[in-house]
């Protein structure tokens, strides 16, 4: 497979471009955080990126999706980073519906068509504590009468806060700290026991806590088999890393060129600062760094659809990689573009918030390091 | 089946059936290559088959035309054959400056009676070349050259001094830059011309390195005469071809660097030597750690450059596009390789510093390491390098 766009992504990409720069650009995400925005994002935005598609990216078409798949998400992402556009899209259109789509009939039938229309808001509640962890899941499950009984506390849910339902890893069998005895389940918003408030993060987007207290549900809330949730979570999760990868890549390279430019234009000393070879030489480096990003998120969404088995693995590459190279251009953004970069008023320190955030979710550097130190056989 | 998986199948089974058994084994070094030349001598009689087979086929310039002798592959195809290659652990069967670097501008500014009399040999790795760029006071400057080509009438007479010839005192002929015009500016005055390194006043001293070896020579020429067709393209345009050869040997040497893989990873050859706690990981967590990033790299890396090729083969890009970007692989490259050489001596701790001994092969790793040291020099170095990116990538301003 040619790592290269073709004509449909492409054209996906320039419209995601010109609407969200249109739509959905750096001036939306303050208005949202000046505003103290309970939500994070606006719903109206995300009913028009319903109109075009977005939500149903990934669902399939008998369930009123498009179902164009993980490259066309990446691309969204990317273009969203490069905005830092607010929207569930990551937690609902790429996350809960690749969840979903492993479900019964009837679960595909109750929340896809209607995640496709912009209709509900679905959100993963998996970590427990500051860092990710999954197979550190402490939360319970257990049967009770025809359902199941439900308690632990859940941190940092990504658009979990205000969400229909959320999407819950809960350990049904096992001891804390193995993969097997993992299972999802689907909790609606209003069941009782319930109870989630907002958790205020410095990138200004929606996180929630979530407290689960005794809460029973059906037993049609069980996503795929009992104990057996941990594949499917593997995917949720490759799909998610996947497209923060992609988010971060385009949020990168947006402060990449608002630094390069900087440095085009800036003069001191009676010269412009970037014809000075020390800040050439970090920026031909960063430009180098980004080329590696953009090649290893897109093999990663290209992974999905050519060579499942290796998607694991390669949005691991993805996610690790392109943490690591925005948090170095954040910091370089903000270095090379002096006081300025330090004010409020300039975008740049919100693109530095929200790497940090983003490098974080789903698991940082080192930890996607480990993995992929554990498959290379060290 | 596809004209491509048909083209696969045949391939997987000509490979099983023509690739030596002692050509499935990954290099150890550049010493264990095959380099072809009429002096060559052939570690066994299995490299100079497998020469001979992958040669016949053209394949050892996988995508040049039949008509010159190359395998006339596409790039799908010439893919193909890497993979296929590479699931056998089949060894290049050729390394060559003639393949890497003359015969791309033989076949960009050559005449056509000169691709027919240079390529074919090149692909039957029967003429080995090198390559004379580098001057004592020409190194990251290159085109203050002042190898002197004086125009004799009925022959060119060369007088003067190359350095850092790789592998001078072994190759049959040499791809020179000399100066033409000196009144000219520095640029315009500078002519490509190939000659035979047996020619009268040609002479080389190999330079022993850091490492104990010598690839390089200090190459001399005194009074040489080179016929009047050896000149390649227009007289005084030579540095065209060079600036075009040039982005051939960087992205050749950024190859090198995430090529020479094989398939097992640093972190195994940590393990051999360190050992592993319960849960399998490598004892000694801070160097698991920086193991691992130089693995995530070199990955991203290695995709990096398949994505260049595809975007290459997808849509034109201007020449100079091309060119400032294999100044990114070169610089990346070759970086990563030494970070790499680096972390497999720290993984071999005092075992890596054995310099002679059997255990040691004769210090091949430390020798290997040292030699790393010259990748990020040879070829433009990595601040020039980064100057190109700055400067035709970002459109900073020159200073």
């Amino acid at each position: 497979m040619a790592l290269v766009l073709n004509e449909e992504e492409e054209m996906l990409r320039d419209s995601a471009k010109g609407f969200l720069k249109d739509k959905a650009p750096v001036s939306a995400l303050r208005a949202l955080r000046d505003n103290g925005d309970a939500l994070g994002y606006s719903r109206e935005l995300w009913a028009q990126m319903a109109d075009m598609g977005w939500a149903g990216i990934l669902v399939p078409e008998e369930y009123g999706g498009i179902d164009f798949g993980m490259v066309g998400a990446g691309l969204i992402c990317e273009e969203m980073g490069r905005n830092l556009t607010a929207s569930p899209f990551l937690s609902t259109a790429i996350m809960a519906v690749t969840a979903l789509r492993t479900g019964s009939d009837e679960q595909k039938q109750k929340y896809l068509p209607a995640i496709a229309a912009g209709k509900s808001v679905i959100a993963l509640a998996i970590d427990e504590s500051v860092k990710h962890d999954p197979a550190q899941t402490a939360m319970t499950a257990s049967a009770h009468g025809n359902g199941y009984r439900l308690n632990g506390e859940k941190a940092y849910i990504i658009d979990g806060f205000d969400a229909d339902a959320l999407i819950v890893a809960a350990r049904t069998s096992g001891e804390i700290g193995d993969e097997s005895g993992v299972s999802l389940f689907i909790v609606p918003r209003e069941t009782s026991g319930l109870s989630q408030s907002r958790t205020v993060l410095l990138d200004s987007r929606n996180y929630a806590a979530a407290k689960f207290e005794d809460v029973d549900v059906a037993g049609d809330a069980l996503i795929g088999t009992l104990d057996g949730g941990w594949a499917v979570l593997q995917d949720v999760l490759h799909v998610g890393r996947a497209g923060l990868a992609a988010e971060l890549l385009g949020a990168s390279q947006q402060s990449f060129e608002m630094t390069v430019d900087y440095l085009k234009e800036r003069k001191q000393f009676g010269a412009i600062v970037g014809s000075f070879q020390g800040l050439q030489h970090r920026a031909a480096h960063l430009y180098s760094e980004l080329e590696l990003v953009k090649s290893a998120s897109l093999s990663a969404l290209q992974a999905f659809a050519t060579m499942p088995a290796m998607a694991g693995a390669a949005s691991a590459l993805a996610k690790a990689k392109a943490g690591e190279v925005a948090i170095l251009t954040a910091n370089e953004a903000v270095q090379m573009h002096g006081g300025i970069g330090m004010t409020d008023e300039f975008d740049i320190g919100l693109y530095m918030k929200r790497v940090r955030a983003a490098q974080e979710l789903l698991g940082d550097y080192a930890f996607h390091a480990d993995i992929l130190a554990r498959l290379r056989g060290f | 089946m596809s004209d491509l998986e048909e083209f696969q199948a045949q391939t997987k089974e000509w490979l099983a059936q023509n690739c030596p058994p002692a050509m499935r084994k990954p290099l150890r070094s550049e010493a264990d290559a095959c380099w072809g030349g009429k002096d060559f001598e052939f570690t066994c009689p299995d490299q100079k088959l497998w020469l001979e087979r992958m040669g016949a086929k053209g394949w050892t310039a996988p995508q040049w035309p039949r008509e010159y002798g190359g395998g006339g592959l596409s790039h799908e195809e010439a893919k193909i054959l890497k993979q296929e290659m590479a699931a056998i652990n089949a060894r290049s069967p050729l390394l060559s400056f003639g393949i890497w670097m003359l015969g791309p501008a033989l076949l960009k500014y050559g005449s056509e009676e000169q691709k027919l009399h240079y390529l074919p040999p090149i692909v039957r790795g029967e003429v080995r070349w090198c390559q004379g760029y580098s001057e004592p006071n020409a190194g990251s400057d290159l085109a203050s050259l002042q190898t002197r080509c004086e125009d004799k009438g009925e022959y060119f007479e060369v007088t003067g001094q190359k350095v850092w010839t790789s592998y001078a005192d072994k190759s049959d002929w040499i791809f020179c830059l000399v100066r033409t015009d000196r009144d000219a500016p520095k640029h315009n005055g500078i002519s490509f011309i190939l000659f035979d390194m047996h020619s009268e006043g040609v002479s080389t001293k190999p330079i022993t390195l850091i490492s104990g070896k010598s690839p390089f020579c200090e190459t001399f020429f005194d009074s040489v005469k080179v016929p009047k067709e050896n000149l390649v393209g227009t007289l005084n345009k030579g540095w065209d071809i060079a600036k075009y050869l040039l982005t051939h040997e960087r992205a050749m040497i950024g190859d090198a660097g995430g090529g020479l893989f094989g398939n097992r990873s640093i972190g195994q050859l940590a393990v051999d030597s360190l050992g592993t706690d319960a849960q399998g990981r490598l004892n000694d967590s801070a160097l698991r750690a920086d193991l691992a990033g130089a693995e995530i790299d070199g990955w991203a890396f290695l995709l990096t450059m398949e994505r260049m090729k595809d975007e290459a083969k997808a849509g034109p890009k201007t020449a100079q596009g091309m060119g400032a970007r294999s100044s990114m692989l070169k610089y990346y490259g070759t970086e990563l390789n030494k970070r790499r050489y680096e972390l497999m001596m720290a993984s071999k701790g005092m075992g890596a510093l054995e310099w002679e001994g059997e255990a040691s092969q004769d210090g091949e790793l430390p020798r290997a390491w040292l030699r790393t040291k010259a990748n990020s020099i040879e070829g433009g170095t990595s601040e020039v390098q980064l100057n190109i990116i700055s400067k035709r990538i970002l459109g900073l301003p020159g200073a």
